[in-house]
């Protein structure tokens, strides 16, 4: 009896004890995951840096100081602690120009993956929406884009376009946006015939007003994670086309504009290729494994207890 | 008195598209199915999982097509085939399903999802829209607390009461309740179940019944209507219907259903005993 | 001597809100070719506390309790391994949703062989013997031609058939259902509890028959445990619980059935009870 009373139930306990807001949840959810918490702080830091580059920046990404070409990073015997990473074959700062360089990288993403959510959301929810005729048409369009294969594709598009970073996110976009079609599909198929959406047309809901406010706000969770993925994925993209001449121009400091100008060196200076590649690898792996926080976090099916 | 809802022979059957193996075929969901309701009197559709009462309480709701036969509510042909629904029609039948966590929008606050039928119906300006919206929280037993909560922030019968609300929000003449009780619990199942009865006396409600449950039937219905694989086998008023059950199916239902009274108890134990 | 004892079982969850107790400190037992009822509404932890008991629980559980034996051999200190043979083998479970409980892309035939070749050890051939009769013991006609069919082929009444004679595969000494007739319409509801209450007669089995449907309980029980939230409310002899429920919640609880009032309302009497009044009205 002692227990019962003792644990008898406070009314301001039990109102602590209400469902938690959805942020909180969310936020225990995604703490769960570790490997998630690390990939935020990193992909944070990486956003201070970019958005406050003339501040940390020690040098102008394109002042060229031909005393010092190809000097080692500072750790190496001729470094020096004015340029901590080296210089390259024009002697301009690495660091300052990685520093530079995640702006761009962040720019894309940020470009490719609100062309590619916008088309691919309208796209994938008429075809969900509406199904028969219009959802096979555009499906199969879909399907041939996901045929090529995605570098290949963006790279033709590039070179009908003509090289240049918009053109290259023009590109990047087209070959992303398929994947949100589908994921938006789907998750509009299985919410169109829940009870709630009934419910909204037995009331008398018409048809935009089903799609856009009644269904679409309830398929936003897989999308958040795919968005996430889909950065990543543009800052690889991008790269590459830099890497390939086909998208930022030098002296642009893209990173993978950058490894292109220094493929040459990789013999006599590995310092020029090691740190714009060490730069891509853990951006896109702080944001992917930030997108795996996320889906556990957002995703029902994989929430536990 | 016209009845409120009148439906004269209504049959609806699905075609199932053929493809290389199958070929095509039609299923009959409701077989020619007629009964009549009046103002205030309580319908109970009873049968198994199947037998084609959700299709019919779909059709009343005008949400699928009629196939063929007659519907009239207040009186008035209904056919949504042939012209549009004007919303006076669309608020005159609401429908309340059975599962309350499938049937409230889960992005939406309790009052967004309470406003919602008069936004798109009506002219009427916010500030009245939110005052009718209070007042039938009230009147289902809620709080004014709750209206800019979230549905996920509500148990099963407290959501089952706020779909109540919204059907009502349209001063709707006929109520379709496709087992509003079955997901609940016991003691809940009572509350709404005593509240559905309390607002039919206030509002002169109509109500269609869909249930599978016999003892929820027999608690809150006038007329019963017993179905089996789209057809009505057994149609009569309750004391009819449960008194003296004509077809062989009704009597089938009647024994299954599990008997919670203290004679049936101590005659199972007795068997027991004896084998 | 009694099959399953429980003891004070208390289960938490970690969750978002910090720390949640499902199960308060329950206690149980089950004899041989008994059944036992518990009954509860959602959130009462009734699956809960069997499900820790078998030790089915994610890792986001806590389960602790004074005593937790199966034929007086303790369930706690076990390996895992040991733990395996005595669940499936001698006590098996069957649950809510046949269809689902039942693996869709293997023959159900081959899922019933399945358990038989984990836990005994009859060859191939009295294995496909054994469930043969398995399926005529649970009522499946044309067992042989039936064990090729895959799930999806079959009603939920069948598939839950299959279900039992999957669970009485290797004789199990007590078989837990879990609201095993929820799912299912009220005449095949009716040969499904008829067929449980005849196999487990014929066996002696124990049952514990979880469930939140009163007309469950009054058609299977011998005995009874209420739960509310997560705490024993009640525990009696069935025919003394419907007769006279000496709890305020039982109380409340059988006065809310629709059989008791025909027309006009029911009484309500568990919304004015606060918790409190439940645990201090508990009769255990």
């Amino acid at each position: 009896m002692t227990a019962i009373e003792s644990k008898a139930v406070d009314p301001k306990v039990a109102e602590a004890k209400a469902p938690p807001s959805g942020l909180s949840e969310f936020w225990f959810y995604f703490s769960r995951n570790k490997g998630a918490v690390i990939g935020l702080v990193v992909f944070l830091i990486i956003l201070f840096v970019a958005i406050f580059a003339p501040i940390v920046a020690p040098h102008s990404p394109s002042v060229q100081n031909r005393d010092m070409l190809l000097m080692p990073p500072v750790w190496q015997a001729g470094g020096s602690w004015g340029h901590i990473l080296g210089t390259d074959a024009v002697g301009r700062d690495i660091l300052s120009r990685l520093i530079y360089g995640a702006r761009f990288s962040l720019f894309i993403g940020l470009v490719v993956v609100t062309l590619s959510v916008i088309s691919g959301v309208l796209i994938g929810l008429v075809a969900g929406y509406f199904r028969g005729r219009v959802d096979t048409f555009i499906m199969r369009i879909m399907d041939i884009i996901l045929a090529f294969p995605s570098l290949l594709l963006a790279l033709v598009l590039v070179a009908v376009l003509g090289p240049g970073l918009l053109n290259a996110m023009i590109a990047i976009s087209l070959v992303n946006q398929p994947h949100f079609v589908r994921l938006t599909r789907a998750a509009v198929m299985t919410e169109r015939t829940k009870d709630y959406v009934v419910g909204s047309k037995v009331a008398g809901a018409g048809t935009l007003r089903l799609m856009f406010l009644t269904i679409l706000p309830n398929c936003l969770a897989p999308l958040i994670v795919q968005a996430t993925l889909a950065f990543s994925a543009a800052i690889l993209d991008a790269a590459a086309l830099g890497f390939l001449g086909m998208g930022a121009q030098p002296p642009t400091p893209e990173w993978g504009t950058m490894l292109a100008e220094a493929r040459e060196f990789i013999q006599r200076a590995w310092w020029v290729v090691t740190f714009p590649g060490l730069a891509i690898l853990i951006t896109v792996l702080a944001i992917n494994l930030m997108g795996d926080g996320l889906r556990d976090a957002l995703d029902p099916k994989l929430k536990r207890s | 008195m016209t009845p409120v809802l009148e439906a004269r022979n209504l049959k609806r059957d699905y075609h199932i598209p053929g493809s290389l193996l199958k070929k095509a075929k039609t299923v009959h969901a409701v077989k020619g199915v007629s009964f009549k309701v009046e103002q205030g009197k309580t319908l109970s559709i009873v049968g198994e999982s199947g037998c084609g009462k959700s299709t019919l309480a779909r059709m009343v709701t005008m949400i699928d097509p009629v196939t063929s036969g007659e519907m009239l509510i207040d009186g008035q042909k209904v056919d949504i085939v042939a012209e549009p629904l004007s919303s006076d029609m669309r608020s005159k039948v609401q429908i309340v399903f059975q599962n309350p966590y499938g049937s409230l929008n889960p992005r939406k606050k309790i009052g967004d999802i309470l406003t919602e039928p008069l936004i798109i119906n009506t002219k009427i300006p916010a500030a009245e829209r939110r005052d009718r919206a209070m007042a039938m929280l009230k009147k289902v037993g809620l709080e004014e607390k709750h209206y800019s909560r979230y549905p996920h922030m509500f148990s099963g019968g407290q959501r089952q009461r706020v779909a109540i609300a919204r059907a009502l929000m349209l001063n709707p003449r006929l109520l379709v309740l496709d087992e509003p009780v079955s997901a609940l619990d016991l003691s809940v199942q009572a509350q709404v179940l005593n509240l559905l009865a309390d607002l039919q006396e206030e509002f002169h409600l109509t109500y269609v019944f869909i249930s599978h449950d016999l003892s929820v039937v027999r608690h809150i219905s006038d007329d019963v209507m017993v179905m089996y694989f789209g057809e009505a086998v057994e149609y009569g008023s309750r004391d009819q219907v449960f008194g003296d059950p004509q077809h062989s199916y009704t009597k089938t239902l009647f024994a299954a259903t599990p008997r919670v009274d203290v004679e049936a108890i101590k005659a199972r134990l007795e068997r027991r005993k004896r084998a | 001597m009694s099959l399953l004892e429980i003891q004070n079982l208390v289960v938490e969850f970690q969750t978002a809100s910090g720390p949640f107790r499902a199960v308060d400190g329950v206690s149980l037992k089950v004899d041989e070719g008994e059944v036992l009822a518990i009954v509860g509404e959602s959130g009462s932890g009734k699956s809960v506390s069997m499900l820790a008991a078998m030790g089915l629980l994610p890792w986001t559980a806590k389960v602790t309790a004074d005593k937790l034996t199966f034929y007086g051999r303790d369930m706690q200190s076990m390996s895992d391994a040991e733990r395996r043979k005595i669940i499936g083998k001698e006590i098996s479970m069957i649950f809510q949703e046949p269809v689902a409980s039942l693996n869709p892309c293997f023959t159900v035939g081959y899922q019933i062989e399945e358990v038989l070749r984990v836990h005994t050890d009859l060859d191939r051939k009295a294995r496909r013997a054994r469930a043969i009769e398995l399926f005529q013991l649970v009522g499946i006609p044309n067992p042989e031609e039936r064990l090729g069919h895959y799930p999806h082929q079959m009603s939920g009444g069948q598939c839950q058939r299959v279900m039992i004679a999957t669970a009485l595969a290797c004789n199990p000494k007590l078989l837990i259902a879990d609201e095993p007739t929820t799912a299912l319409d009220v005449t095949i509801q009716k040969q499904i509890l008829d067929l449980l209450m005849k196999l487990q007669a014929e066996h002696g089995m124990g049952l514990i028959m979880i469930t939140h449907d009163m007309g469950v309980v009054a058609e299977t029980a011998d005995r009874v445990i209420v739960q509310y939230k997560g705490r024993k409310i009640e525990e009696a002899d069935v025919l003394s619980l419907f007769e006279n429920p000496k709890s305020v919640y039982t109380k409340a609880l059988l006065s809310a059935l629709p059989e008791n009032a025909v027309g006009g309302r029911l009484p309500t009497i568990t919304e004015k009870l606060t918790d409190q009044q439940i645990f201090e009205g508990a009769v255990r």
